[in-house]
């Protein structure tokens, strides 16, 4: 049995309610409502080391502060990247930076994915649409220390061809012997000669060992219930399985209790749980 | 060369069936190859026939005028192509092109039908299997109306 609950270990900062200025070196178009940042801090040296899964707080000067997922390398301290979707008026500004602006950044926050608990077990991540942000760090880790896992698969699904995230980087990892990629949309055009179908679909197939798998799963909440059903179809053991969630939030360090699900606050007890830390939750509205 | 019986015992959809029933459905089932890009069937054809993929990759397409063909699902090794030869009138829904070399084996509707007439049994089998990649398939498709990812 793989347990993967000591693995998430919150990581304590000094003065976290207090956003340091970073600015923004790059910015990159992942698809039509997608878009990567990568920043450095405005005042200091300071190397950004995360554990992959973990989170922080961007503050858009006079719009808003929001968490984002860490979905650059662990082990490329000397840049914060970030990947976020356009769904409303803070990510909206946030994707109007450029080069040379600078916004504040609050982190990193939260449990990471159980990376160490996955030692010499085969790997899935199962990623939907913008999901496929907070597991990038998880193959940059897994890719660093490629010996000391298992199989690596990575099952990732999104709406159209056009939504594919990190295109490039899938193909180049796609070509390696030692990684195995899979991409299906719910949608294809006659250019399209992948997957269709939602992302569930790969599990039954997927070539992995279920007995001696750690499994990683980060979408939106129904993506995730029915994946972890599936795997559990599979053989995955529950606790062998470990979601990322998301509220709104606002102090990111379990004070004021906006992102409150049943018993855990998820900024500080997760992001990343075990299914069964959320089995019962996952299926109850209004949590 | 392996026999018909042979290839279709190894295919995942009639795993368990027993060697009669194999035997007696290969005698409905022909061996065939389709090239990348090569269509199986298409929407408004008479479905007499239903294809146990054996290698290969097909995607299941709607021609939208506007658009042109949009790929709906995909299909592949150890999957079944094709349902309607079991329900009148007999007719495609859909498009299925093969996308990659694709070698499968086709069977005969018809001449199956008239065997899962003769023997309940193994038209109760029938049914079955393809109860389960019906209700396999509607509950995917529900997932992708749902918008998953959004
Ligand atoms: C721990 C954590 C990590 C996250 N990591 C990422 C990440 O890496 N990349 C990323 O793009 N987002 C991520 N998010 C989600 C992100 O925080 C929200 O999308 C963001 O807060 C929306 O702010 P907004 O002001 O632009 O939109 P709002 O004005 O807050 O919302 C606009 C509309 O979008 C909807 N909405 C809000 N949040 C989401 C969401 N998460 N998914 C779908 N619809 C939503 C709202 O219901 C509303 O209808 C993460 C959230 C959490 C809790
Ligand atoms: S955001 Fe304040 S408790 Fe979690």
């Amino acid at each position: 049995m793989i347990n993967l609950t000591p693995q998430l270990k919150t990581q304590q900062l000094t003065d976290p309610m207090q956003p340091e200025p970073f600015r923004v070196k790059r910015v990159m178009k992942e698809s039509y409502d997608t878009f990567t940042l990568e920043m450095e801090p405005v005042n200091s040296e300071r190397l950004f080391t995360f554990a992959p899964g973990q989170f922080n707080m961007l503050y858009i000067f006079g719009v808003g502060e929001i968490p984002i997922s860490i979905s650059g390398d662990p082990n490329q301290p000397a840049m914060l990247v970030h990947t976020t979707r356009i769904v409303g008026a803070v990510t909206k500004a946030m994707s109007k930076l450029k080069a040379g602006d600078v916004l504040g950044v609050r982190g990193p926050f939260g449990t990471g994915w159980p990376v160490s608990a996955a030692k010499g077990c085969d790997v899935v991540l199962v990623a939907g649409g913008i999901g496929l942000a907070p597991l990038r760090p998880v193959l940059y880790q897994m890719l660093a220390h490629r010996d000391r896992y298992g199989k690596v698969v990575l099952l990732y699904g999104c709406r159209s061809p056009e939504d594919i995230l990190f295109r490039k980087e899938l193909e180049k990892w796609r070509a390696r012997f030692d990684l195995e990629i899979f991409v299906t949309v719910d949608y294809g055009d006659s250019d399209w000669h992948g997957n269709v179908g939602v992302v569930t679909k790969l599990i039954p197939k997927a070539p992995f060992d279920a007995l001696n798998a750690v499994t990683m799963v980060c979408g939106p909440e129904v993506m995730m219930r029915f994946t972890a059903i599936e795997l559990q179809k599979r053989g995955v053991q529950g606790d062998a399985i470990a979601l990322s969630m998301e509220r709104n939030m606002k102090c990111a360090i379990g004070l004021c209790g906006h992102c409150q699900f049943g018993p855990t606050f998820i900024c500080k007890d997760g992001p990343v749980f075990t299914y069964p830390q959320l089995q019962s939750w996952l299926a109850q509205w209004e949590i | 060369m392996k026999t018909l019986d042979e290839l279709l015992h190894e295919h995942e959809f009639f795993k368990g069936f027993k060697p009669e029933h194999l035997e007696l459905m290969a005698g409905c089932a022909t061996n065939v190859i389709f090239e990348a890009g090569e269509y199986i069937f298409r929407e408004g054809e008479n479905a007499d026939v239903f294809y146990v993929i054996r290698h290969g990759h097909v995607t299941l397409e709607i021609h939208d005028p506007r658009r042109g063909p949009i790929a709906i699902d995909t299909l592949q090794e150890n999957d079944v192509l094709g349902w309607s030869w079991l329900f009148a009138p007999y007719q495609w829904h859909f498009d299925a092109k093969a996308v990659k070399l694709t070698r499968a084996v086709a069977m005969d509707g018809k001449c199956l039908r008239t065997k899962c007439e003769n023997d309940h049994t193994l038209g109760y089998l029938m049914m079955q299997r393809f109860a389960t990649v019906l209700a396999d398939r509607l509950q995917q498709t529900r997932l992708q109306v749902l918008k998953l990812y959004d």
